[in-house]
């Protein structure tokens, strides 16, 4: 029911965006009582409610959808499995007793400071972008630098455009939906900069919002100073150098009255900090087992806040799984525990689960740390999958069979991607298959 | 208006502005401060390191030197009065050559001789106890309990705030075109038409010595000074408990590591001269110069802990002093050079400045009904989960979280505006709302919002901090004409109601 809030539940999950709501459907799923949504915003549907282009949905639903009828659809189906999901409300702090009972603290102007109790915790509270402050931009602080996902808010929530001549830092999939968002609405964007030679938005992105409104993409090119007192009047870029540094020698000045930051997204994890659980220096997430569940038992992660997605529909796969967990432990259920840690080798940047257990089959999502073609996933002396490509903005997803670790008694298992010689076969579909942002 | 003549006109709200309008509420007088931004404190203020120096590092032999003491005394009295964000954390000043023992302990008796209070010389081993996280090659430091960290901005709100309460009109988005003299007395010429009063005040900071000129007076010099700082992520919390100094040299009191009122670790700053006043951009080479120094001291400390960079600018006397007194133009008074340590001495330059007036002719007539407290605004995050219960209770609004980062509620946001703030950036600075790690990218739309619907302006009008400081554009503005985007009623002049 949309605003109850009561005493005690099965499972609460902290976060009502769309992994959020996927997590408490799979709980309820699972055979779980009660289950509550906690939502800080309004309504609930996170960051999708600002994403009104289309491109959601296709693994899915196998249909495109736009970023609010995908929350839709969700937020509909918690509210038919009887799930409470109550807006405007915050998770201040959870507490555990010694019986082993979560005490979730939350905050909303009906019920002011109110403790919940319950069995199971999914941690689900997204990520936020990086500023400017993390990449340390010289030059004057003036109106009119801010993030992607800010401007998305000014133009899609609010109706208001974030300035007329606009450049963009950064080829994150927000600032290239935005760069292609603002010629729409008559402004000019002058150019995208990216400080790597290859773009960190997906391909389809590139193609569909720069390529098709002739909007330059700049590799190996950063910003090297932001000029303007009262507003940004012109930015200052620069080639990255062979050092690695920009080559001050070839800077230029653009003029132009906005800078938008598409740079990265960090998982907020002040929370599961708080609560001393383990964290993966690499994804800034939770350490989690095979059942997505974090260093601290009862409480599970998934959606942005365990790694950066590029995908909703993967994140609502992993929300699913992970709702699934906490009912059946909200239910006395125990899965034996994991006996194999996975090691991210050769061009692997990191993977999640971060453990396994054998006999049963796991959905492994993982990172490259440079392009590569066409390659192979080679998964210790068990297993290997051939791709066409693996880029960084794209994630890899794949799955292990049980009978893939069938008699596996090592700790540890060892997962690299190499280079295929020679022209490679048509890929798999685990990665290189597009989406939305 | 024109016809109303002041006893005083202030120029220049920054710290220093604001403590003077302040200590001379107390009396019968009429004032006026003239600001040139859109509110107080949005200067050279803004930009301080916050500390409210010991005192021992500067000679008695000075003017700053001799009201430093009495300055810092003074702040236990004025936070208990205006409830402004304050506390002494005591500073240190680390030595690591043993050659520099010496220089160490003169300070030492410097401070003592000054009435410093509770300077002490810690060894080694009582320096890595306190302060674990420091370098292990420093020898000792000397502790001065009485150093402290205060919200520098929030220090001006509140003297305002509480000068207004008594009595002074304040004008923002009032640059001062001119001073001149008509029928014996002075006159400013502002936007809003010519300010007529008897005495002004220079406190223009980097600007004192354009004012000066404008007023026939040419014997002042000013400097700007730049400081580059660095603000760095809430993990770091704790990771020093004091202020670290190195020893002070001629032009600076060198780079630090500054553990915020508010829990954050600020390092810097740097310390260079540049040509323009206007010049408060950041560079590579002074986050360069501050993590390499600041690695060697606390090698904790990472340039990636870095959320936000700004620059000030010290207004730097040519005389290397603080130039305080009448000038050859009558009735018209320096307020100058007022560097570091002026956070500090601005209660007791303000007194000072009061007993110059009153040898100037000024009659001092204390107001029977002066009332010397302000309510400091409400910090929810601070609070026991009891009272913030409690506070939900009274007030729905502390139940709306706007600022997840730094945990501000949509009643702080409110309060800000009722005491004052008038902009993004004011609100910001008096309710923390856009200070954390995601750096406003999640709550800017919603105090947009508030700010418009409070102030009765289109969201297109509301600015980050005054002037063409314009945040967004209607929908049908993207491609239009090239007008600059200033405030549409042209941010030329607005008295500022009394709160």
């Amino acid at each position: 029911m949309l605003g109850r809030l009561q005493n005690r539940y099965d499972v609460v999950v902290v976060g009502g965006g769309p992994a959020g709501l996927a997590a408490a459907i799979g709980a309820r799923d699972a055979g779980a009582g009660r289950c509550l949504v906690v939502d800080r915003e309004p309504e609930a549907g996170g960051i999708l409610l600002q994403c009104i282009h289309s491109g959601f949905g296709l693994h899915h639903f196998k249909e495109e959808l736009t970023g609010p009828e995908y929350a839709q659809r969700f937020f509909e189906q918690a509210l038919e499995h009887d799930i409470d999901v109550v807006p405007e409300s915050y998770v201040s702090g959870i507490g555990i007793d010694s019986d082993g009972t979560r005490r979730v603290r939350v905050l909303n102007e009906t019920r002011g400071l109110h403790t919940v109790d319950c069995r199971s915790v999914v941690l689900a509270m997204g990520c936020r972008e990086r500023t400017r402050g993390a990449i340390r931009i010289p030059g004057t602080r003036p109106a009119g630098v801010l993030t992607a996902g800010l401007a998305q808010k000014f133009v899609n929530l609010m109706g208001y455009l974030p300035g007329r001549r606009v450049a963009i830092l950064g080829s994150g999939d927000i600032g290239l939906i935005m760069a292609r968002r603002l010629v729409l609405e008559g402004c000019e964007v002058v150019g995208v900069f990216e400080l790597m030679p290859y773009s960190n938005g997906l391909t389809r992105n590139v193609v569909q919002c720069l390529d098709d409104f002739g909007i330059p993409l700049h590799l190996s090119t950063t910003v090297t100073a932001i000029e303007g007192r009262d507003r940004v009047s012109a930015i200052h870029v620069a080639p990255m150098g062979p050092d690695g540094r920009p080559d001050l020698q070839r800077q230029r000045r653009v003029e132009c009255d906005t800078l938008l930051l598409s740079i990265g997204l960090i998982p907020e994890n002040e929370l599961s900090a708080s609560l001393g659980i383990d964290l993966d220096l690499v994804t800034r997430g939770p350490r989690v087992s095979s059942t997505l569940e974090t260093s601290l038992p009862g409480v599970f992660a998934c959606g942005n806040v365990l790694h950066v997605h590029d995908l909703v529909d993967f994140v609502t796969g992993e929300a699913l799984r992970a709702g699934r967990h906490a009912g059946e432990h909200a239910q006395g259920i125990r899965m034996a525990r994991d006996n194999i840690t996975l090691v991210a080798g050769d061009n692997v940047r990191y993977c999640v689960p971060h453990t396994l257990s054998t006999g049963r089959e796991h959905t492994i999502f993982m990172r490259c740390k440079e392009p590569m073609k066409p390659c192979e996933i080679v998964v210790g002396d068990r297993m290997r999958k051939r791709l066409s490509f693996v880029v960084p903005a794209e994630m890899i997803m794949f799955t292990i069979k049980p009978d893939a670790l069938e008699g596996y008694h090592e700790d540890t298992l060892r997962i690299d991607i190499r280079p295929l010689e020679g022209a490679g076969r048509r890929a798999t579909d685990a990665a290189g298959q597009g989406g939305a942002a | 208006m024109q016809d109303r003549l002041y006893d005083v006109a202030i120029v220049g709200g920054g710290v220093i502005g604001c403590a003077i309008a302040r200590e001379l509420s107390r009396y019968r007088l009429d004032v006026v401060l003239l600001e040139r931004n859109a509110e107080v404190g949005f200067g050279t203020t803004k930009t301080n390191s916050g500390i409210i120096h010991p005192g021992h590092d500067t000679p008695v032999t000075t003017l700053k030197g001799r009201l430093v003491v009495r300055g810092n005394a003074m702040f236990d009295q004025l936070q208990r009065e205006l409830n402004f964000g304050f506390q002494r954390i005591g500073a240190l000043t680390w030595v690591r050559d043993e050659a520099d023992v010496p220089v160490a302990m003169d300070l030492i008796r410097q401070g003592l001789d000054k009435g410093v209070p509770g300077l002490e010389w810690w060894d080694q081993a009582r320096l890595r106890r306190e302060e674990p996280n420091l370098a292990r090659d420093l020898i000792g430091a000397i502790h001065a309990p009485s150093g402290g960290v205060i919200n520098p901005y929030e220090f001006a709100f509140a003297l305002i705030e509480s000068a207004m309460k008594n009595g002074v009109e304040l004008r923002v988005d009032c640059p001062v075109s001119s001073i001149g003299t008509r029928d014996g007395h002075l006159e400013v010429g502002t936007p809003m038409g010519p300010v007529a009063a008897r005495f002004v005040l220079n406190c223009a900071g980097v600007h004192c010595d354009d004012i000066a000129r404008m007023a026939g007076c040419d014997d002042v010099r000013i400097v700007p000074r730049k400081g580059e700082e660095f603000m760095l992520d809430k993990r770091l919390h704790g990771i020093v408990r004091r202020l670290v100094f190195p020893l002070p040299n001629r032009k600076t009191k060198g780079t630090l590591i500054i553990p915020t009122y508010d829990g954050t670790i600020m390092v810097g700053p740097t310390a260079h001269d540049v040509p323009d006043k206007e010049d408060v951009a950041t560079t590579n080479a002074g986050a360069a110069e501050i993590f390499d120094y600041v690695g060697r001291l606390c090698p904790s400390i990472h340039p990636s802990d870095a959320i936000t960079a700004f620059a000030g600018l010290r207004a730097v006397s040519d005389t290397g002093d603080f130039i305080i007194g009448p000038t050859s133009q009558k009735g018209f008074l320096n307020v100058a050079g007022i560097q570091s340590p002026g956070l500090t001495s601005a209660p007791s330059i303000a007194e000072f400045v009061r007993d110059l007036l009153c040898d100037e002719g000024l009659e001092l007539q204390p107001r029977a009904d002066f009332d010397p407290h302000v309510e400091g605004p409400p910090r929810f995050a601070t609070r026991s989960h009891e009272d913030q219960d409690a506070l939900v209770a009274a007030d729905p609004r502390f139940g709306r979280i706007v600022c997840r980062c730094e945990l501000v509620t949509e009643a702080e946001i409110h309060a800000a505006i009722d005491h004052g703030a008038r902009t993004i950036d004011g609100v910001k600075f008096r309710c923390r709302a856009g200070m954390g790690r995601c750096q406003g990218g999640f709550c800017t739309s919603r105090i947009v919002t508030i700010l418009s619907e409070r102030l009765g302006i289109p969201p297109e009008q509301v600015t980050k901090r005054g002037g063409g400081s314009w945040i967004l554009l209607p929908m049908d503005d993207a491609g239009g004409g090239d007008e600059a985007g200033g405030t549409p009623d042209g941010a030329t002049g607005a008295e500022v109601e009394a709160c």
